[in-house]
């Protein structure tokens, strides 16, 4: 596996297509770009003018207001956690794909570790940007040992099989 | 009782198998402790001054015989041969060896238990009224509820990394047994006029370093939208609560800094989005959980047993019988307290050998059944009144038949300085020192109903702020020294204790409650005037008086 297959999504490694300008680098003319939320709100007409995919990334804290208005236009939106232990992320998932019918990628990113992998996937991220090496080994080789027996509804039914109900809202996967 | 389905034991064998993962990544030095923190914590494994602590989760308080008598084998084999229960109906054990964890968490699994979300920044444990479904007060089972809860809430994927721990509180009964005004949800099931049940919903409340009585944010919420309303209020909390500082993380600041009216707009605002979809719980689903708390097969008996009433010619089981045992709802049975406060011994604490005997107690007069209070009793919740008599003599046995439920000696204390990391001051040998001066329980009797509650430190674990005379540690100068609180309560009248004034050094703390005890009692109208109402209708001049003034 390349080093730089950093991107896990649909069961396998991919190497990134986006690229991340930095806030004080004129946009490229074309590819696919994701930029902050600041950058984002200041430029969407250039955004939307431009060839490529627009993304956009959240840290924790910033609400998707402002940016749930072009989510047709938006095919990733990426949600740094900077800490794992900073849960407000999976808020923002789950209102992105619940609330605001947001279909494209939806990417976890920064501290992305193997004990929290189900949990994302279940808050409604389908993408996650793995750097931690025993992860992406976990990941790799599918040797995650997890709970897969869900009590509640979330925000991943759209891409998980559902299995038997049983009795109410349970859910094995 | 509530039993397990294929599902809910293929969840509980999964966790041990990924704890059991985490384990051996952290033995093998993978994980740094920092990463393994959080996860141990999710299954209740904490670092003490000492050892390793396990914290095992009793849903709502309620036990069998069966568990009972395991959790007892888990004390001999991986403990020193006891166990301590907890003010939040949990069961932890303090010398436990990190690597014996998953073999003891399977062989909780066995019998239907587990440890999870007994600590971390996740929806922890839910607590219940310990009189559930026997009371006679109750208008329907709280545990229903508890356990509705415990499902959403059990590794919810959105609630697992919250700025701070979240607690839960049901009751079902007018008066609050489950002190659900200092949780984060409080929730107040009633009646409405149409016969329809429902939750009155307080948020924010919390003991701690700010002690808050939570604010009510919804007078009526009907049982269907249990869940979304939760959900909402945990949506808000995990996006809106500070996490720049842990001693202001909790929701009851949350609540505190934007305000009443402003967080009930938010959380209705939420719910209106969520009501009705998939978290709506269905009638018929309540009603299916409901079945597993079904009342067992009572007796029909006569309201008056002449046993009952005969056996109280004896002062001491008269005593027993006044102070230990309550209505039941069911005519010729009784709700008995076990205390777990006998004179000298540390509160909460019970042998392997205790444990077992009462298992069998509960086995042969309480349909197998069993619960924990949050005052660190057991509770036996459906005796006979014919068998009481009987049950007293057997639990003098063990050394737990004292009648003092409810009485001064019927103390709360955290584990303070003899085990905890944060502790400022021991608390346990404090409450132990009380009830040897106190140990008279004619003089108890005297005293009536007064709670005194003890915590080594800010964090309030033994819940001093609600406490009618409340016991704090504090280091001073590195020595260990109590500030005595007053007028607190944890009930449906909930208020948080006042400081009285400057401390009390170790040798003195227990003179200083003696002081404010004889002061109540010259200045109590009648002895039908409890401690509480007394403190209530007088203030804290008197006893500020007899205290400090020399
Ligand atoms: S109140 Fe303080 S000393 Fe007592 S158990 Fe809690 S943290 Fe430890």
């Amino acid at each position: 596996m390349p080093d730089d297959a950093s991107i896990f999504r649909n069961g396998t490694f991919h190497a990134d297509t986006w690229t991340f300008p930095a806030d004080d680098v004129p946009l490229p003319p074309s590819g696919d770009i994701a930029v902050g939320k600041t950058r984002f709100l200041a430029e969407i007409q250039t955004l939307r003018a431009r060839n490529g995919g627009i993304g956009v990334v959240l840290n924790p804290g910033e609400d998707p207001d402002g940016i749930v208005e072009h989510l047709d236009r938006i095919t990733l939106v990426a949600l740094r956690f900077t800490k794992y232990s900073d849960g407000r992320p999976y808020s923002v998932a789950r209102l992105l794909r619940d609330r605001h019918g947001y279909k494209g990628e939806l990417r976890a990113t920064g501290d992305v570790l193997r004990d929290q992998v189900i949990f994302m996937l279940r808050a409604g991220f389908d993408s996650l940007d793995v750097a931690h090496a025993g992860t992406r080994e976990a990941l790799r080789t599918g040797s995650i040992v997890g709970v897969r027996h869900h009590y509640q509804p979330a925000s991943d039914e759209a891409r998980e099989a559902v299995g038997p109900v049983s009795p109410w809202r349970r859910r094995s996967v | 009782m509530y039993r397990y389905d294929e599902f809910d034991h293929a969840f509980v064998r999964e966790r041990v198998a990924e704890f059991r993962d985490q384990v051996a990544r952290r033995l093998s030095g993978e994980m740094t402790e920092d990463q393994f923190k959080p996860l141990r914590l999710m299954n209740g494994v904490y670092l003490q001054l000492h050892a390793y602590m396990l914290r095992i989760a009793i849903p709502y308080g309620t036990l069998s015989s069966k568990q009972l008598r395991r959790l007892a084998h888990i004390g001999r084999v991986y403990d020193k041969g006891s166990g301590h229960f907890t003010t939040r109906q949990n069961l932890q054990f303090n010398w436990i060896k990190l690597a014996d964890v998953p073999q003891i968490l399977e062989e909780l699994a066995e019998v239907e238990m587990h440890a999870i979300q007994t600590s971390g920044n996740c929806i922890r444990n839910v607590t219940a009224d310990h009189f559930a479904g026997a009371a006679a007060d109750e208008v329907a089972d709280p545990r229903v509820y508890a356990e509705i809860l415990r499902q959403w809430s059990s590794l919810h994927p959105e609630f697992s990394f919250l700025p701070r721990k979240f607690k839960l509180a049901v009751t079902a009964a007018p008066h609050d047994r489950a002190a659900v005004q200092v949780h984060d949800i409080g929730l107040h099931m009633k009646v409405d006029d149409k016969g329809e049940r429902g939750f009155a919903v307080w948020v924010g409340g919390g003991q701690g370093r700010t002690p808050m009585v939570a604010k009510k944010v919804r007078d009526f919420l009907p049982e269907a939208d249990l869940l979304s309303y939760c959900e909402a209020i945990l949506r808000i909390y995990n996006l809106e609560g500070r996490r720049d500082n842990k001693y202001k993380a909790r929701i009851k600041i949350l609540v505190h800094e934007t305000g009443e009216a402003e967080i009930t707009r938010a959380i209705e605002a939420e719910f209106a989005e969520l009501q009705g979809k998939a978290l709506t719980v269905p009638a018929p689903e309540i009603e299916r959980i409901a079945r597993y708390f079904a009342l067992p097969d009572l007796e029909t008996l006569r309201a008056r047993s002449e046993v009952y009433e005969t056996a109280k010619r004896d002062p001491a089981f008269a005593l027993f019988a006044r102070r230990n045992v309550h209505a039941h709802k069911v005519p010729g049975y009784g709700i008995v307290t076990i205390s777990l406060k006998p004179t000298g011994a540390p509160p909460g604490d019970a042998t392997s050998e205790q444990m077992e005997a009462i298992a069998d107690i509960a086995e042969r007069y309480s349909s197998d059944e069993l619960r924990v209070s949050h005052e660190q009793n057991l509770v036996l919740p459906h005796v006979k009144l014919d068998d009481i008599p009987v049950v007293f003599a057997q639990l003098q046995k063990i050394g737990l038949g004292d009648a003092n439920a409810g009485f001064i000696t019927d103390i709360i204390a955290c584990p303070g300085l003899d085990f905890c990391a944060l502790a400022n001051a021991r608390s346990i040998p404090v409450a132990q020192r009380l009830s040897e001066r106190f140990e008279d329980i004619a003089r108890q009797a005297e005293i009536g109903d007064l709670k005194i509650k003890i915590s080594g430190c800010i964090n309030a674990c033994g819940h001093h702020h609600v406490g009618h005379i409340g016991i704090l540690g504090v280091d001073r100068k590195g020595e260990e020294f109590y500030q005595i609180t007053l007028g607190g309560s944890g009930d449906e009248t909930c208020s948080i204790g006042e400081i009285v004034g400057p401390g009390f050094s170790s040798d003195g703390i227990v003179d200083a409650v003696e002081t404010v005890v004889d002061t109540y009692l010259k200045l109590r109208i009648s002895a039908d005037e409890p401690f509480l109402a007394a403190y209530r209708r007088v203030g804290q001049a008197p006893f500020k008086e007899a205290l400090y003034a020399r």
